[in-house]
């Protein structure tokens, strides 16, 4: 494996592994709740049942 | 029947990003990327494939995102509904039909190739059967017979085994489908997109500690392996190929999913306070992580090291799938185990993308028509069961898969992704978008993508289209300058047309037509469903 092949390596998955940390740390972590406004009980669509 | 209009939301913000995430991960990431990247270089290819995300791929995610939730606060949630809400023309809800035909046609084939997977895991987990020893022309046989490439109409006549895995994967998903967007899909990705990064973590450990498995074969090991796929060759050079930046846009914009009809139905479960911005780049990068952290470290090292660079050069998605890495893995040590973990990471990879695949059908039918969800799910489920059948019985040189996937899977989508960027840059006009955009925001767009969205995003897709149809349309040659028709031109329209080739793209225009005057009928009550809102609104004036 060439210097280069290094470099392309390491920029290219630093680079997609920075970019998934910071959003998902934003998102897990960030100012607005990641669970709001309903839970996954709370959702009843009624859209299975019969007509 | 009920008409009344059925009100669904995400319930959690994690679970519409995974959905999102698991909708645009599939087979492509772990099988496609990777031989592309090495085909041309890893240098030049990462440059023109980060251009591509910058430029296409975040760009038209944003753009579909927030037209997405825009509509769906106006009670539209189906891309025909979707269109019919943002272009106030009795014309615009058939824009949107592309935005149901994409995902319904596309989920037909791709439904089949999930079924390949779920065999392939099965095989490696609980039989022998992929022991094939070390010749690869062994697998490509078994592949050939497991999917019935032979002949036409031979899995059905014969009942081959993949028929069973079909009918399987295709009640799972039908079952998922049912249970509704948060009881069913957010539920089941919100598990299957942390499993599939833990299983390829796995897997990725196995591969990076394979070191020299050969002694004899000392040329083949790890480090070589990583240096096929990473070494960046002549860049300077290799930029000036418009075949390159024509893999790189295309391997972006099939990967993220963007103008395929299910970002924009997703984000019109969102309400008008939830972020989009954060969301849409936390569910692209989240792609990205897959295709480049794990598919660009498993596949192409793995299969160096057992097989050296003769063993991967020019093979195409399936035969990298099928044919070559279950060959590396039963000569792996405890390859029965990690084959059938990194088939079943892309059994779930394939099922959260088949899934996503089914919601803009279903939306549709149940808006447009007044369905129940029930009714809605057995209509779609009879429908796409006719085209999947019909791609299963001319599965002789996978030809009817291969021209649906190249019509509809390819070309329609870049003419819903132009209309989508243009919309949002042009129509609706970007100072507009972009307050639409920031909406509830947690992070702010940079104020360069005004640009890029409104100028460069549209030029950019426009220019890959022209080159995408040069190539694989007019079969250009740009050392000759000739001009030589592809098969999926000439099975058509040549002196030798293959009827197969024919019948699917008939298949295509019968479920356009059959489409198109649905949504005739589901434009009168839209209309209906307006002037309704209307009179109300001025009885309860004082």
């Amino acid at each position: 494996m060439s210097l280069g092949g290094w470099i392309t390596m390491i920029l290219s998955v630093g680079f997609v592994v920075t970019l998934f940390g910071w959003s998902m740390s934003k998102v897990l972590f960030g100012k607005e709740p990641t669970e709001k406004l309903h839970s996954l009980d709370s959702i009843d669509t009624h859209d299975t049942e019969g007509d | 029947m009920a008409n009344a209009i059925v009100k669904e939301a995400w319930s959690s913000r994690i679970g519409v990003i995974f959905a999102v995430a698991g909708s645009a991960v599939g087979l492509g990431n772990f099988l496609r990327f990777p031989g592309l990247a090495a085909k041309y270089g890893s240098g030049a290819f990462m440059i023109a494939y980060f251009t591509s995300l910058l430029v296409l791929g975040i760009s038209i995610c944003w753009a579909e995102w927030t037209l997405g939730r825009y509509a769906g606060q106006k009670g539209f949630h189906s891309s025909p509904g979707i269109f019919h809400a943002l272009i106030r023309h009795p014309m615009g809800k058939f824009i949107g039909v592309l935005g149901v035909i994409i995902p319904v046609v596309i989920y037909m084939y791709y439904v089949y190739i999930e079924a390949w997977v779920a065999g392939y895991a099965y095989y490696f987990l609980f039989t022998d059967k992929l022991s094939l020893g070390g010749d690869v022309s062994a697998y490509k046989e078994f592949w050939a017979t497991y999917i019935g490439a032979h002949e036409n109409g031979f899995l059905l006549s014969k009942g081959g085994q993949v028929i069973w895995f079909l009918l399987t994967v295709f009640v799972v998903n039908f079952f998922i489908i049912f249970r509704g967007l948060a009881k069913g899909i957010e539920f089941f990705s919100r598990w299957a997109m942390p499993a599939l990064i833990l299983l390829a973590l796995v897997v990725l450990g196995r591969v990076l500690t394979l070191d020299t498995p050969n002694p004899a074969l000392p040329e083949r090991n790890l480090i070589n392996g990583l240096g096929f796929m990473w070494n960046p060759g002549h860049v300077g050079e290799q930029l000036l190929n418009p075949e390159l930046w024509l893999a790189a846009a295309g391997q972006i914009f099939f990967s993220l999913s963007v103008g395929f009809g299910v970002i924009i139905t997703y984000a019109s479960y969102l309400t008008e306070k939830d972020d989009v911005v954060l969301s849409g780049l936390t569910a692209s990068s989240a792609n990205e992580f897959c295709e480049v952290a794990l598919g660009g470290m498993i596949t192409v090292p793995a299969a160096f090291v057992f097989l050296g660079s003769a063993g991967i050069a020019g093979q195409g998605t399936f035969a990298l799938g099928f044919q070559v890495l279950p060959l590396v893995f039963s000569q792996m040590p405890v390859g029965w185990l990690f084959g059938g973990m990194f088939f079943f990471l892309l059994f779930l990879a394939a099922i959260t993308s088949s899934l996503s695949m089914l919601q803009p059908g279903i939306a549709f039918l149940e808006e447009g028509l007044g369905l129940t969800r029930k009714l809605a799910v057995a209509l779609l489920g009879m429908l796409t069961a006719i085209g999947c059948l019909f791609v299963v019985y001319f599965s002789k040189d996978i030809k009817a898969l291969d021209t649906i996937d190249f019509w509809v899977g390819t070309v329609c989508i870049f003419v819903m992704a132009t209309v989508i960027i243009v919309y949002f840059g042009w129509v609706m006009g970007i100072e507009r978008g972009w307050r639409e955009a920031h909406k509830g925001a947690e992070i702010r767009i940079p104020e360069v993508f005004k640009y890029i969205m409104r100028y460069l995003s549209p030029l950019y897709l426009l220019t890959i289209f022209a080159l995408f149809v040069l190539f694989n349309v007019f079969g250009w040659n740009p050392q000759t300058g000739g001009f030589t028709p592809t098969s999926y031109v000439s099975d058509l329209v040549g002196e030798h047309p293959n009827d197969v080739a024919r019948m699917s793209v008939a298949l295509i225009g019968v479920i356009i037509a059959f489409f198109v005057i649905l949504i005739a009928q589901a434009g009168k009550r839209w209309d209906g469903r307006i002037a309704d809102e209307a009179t109300q609104e001025k009885g309860e004036l004082p």
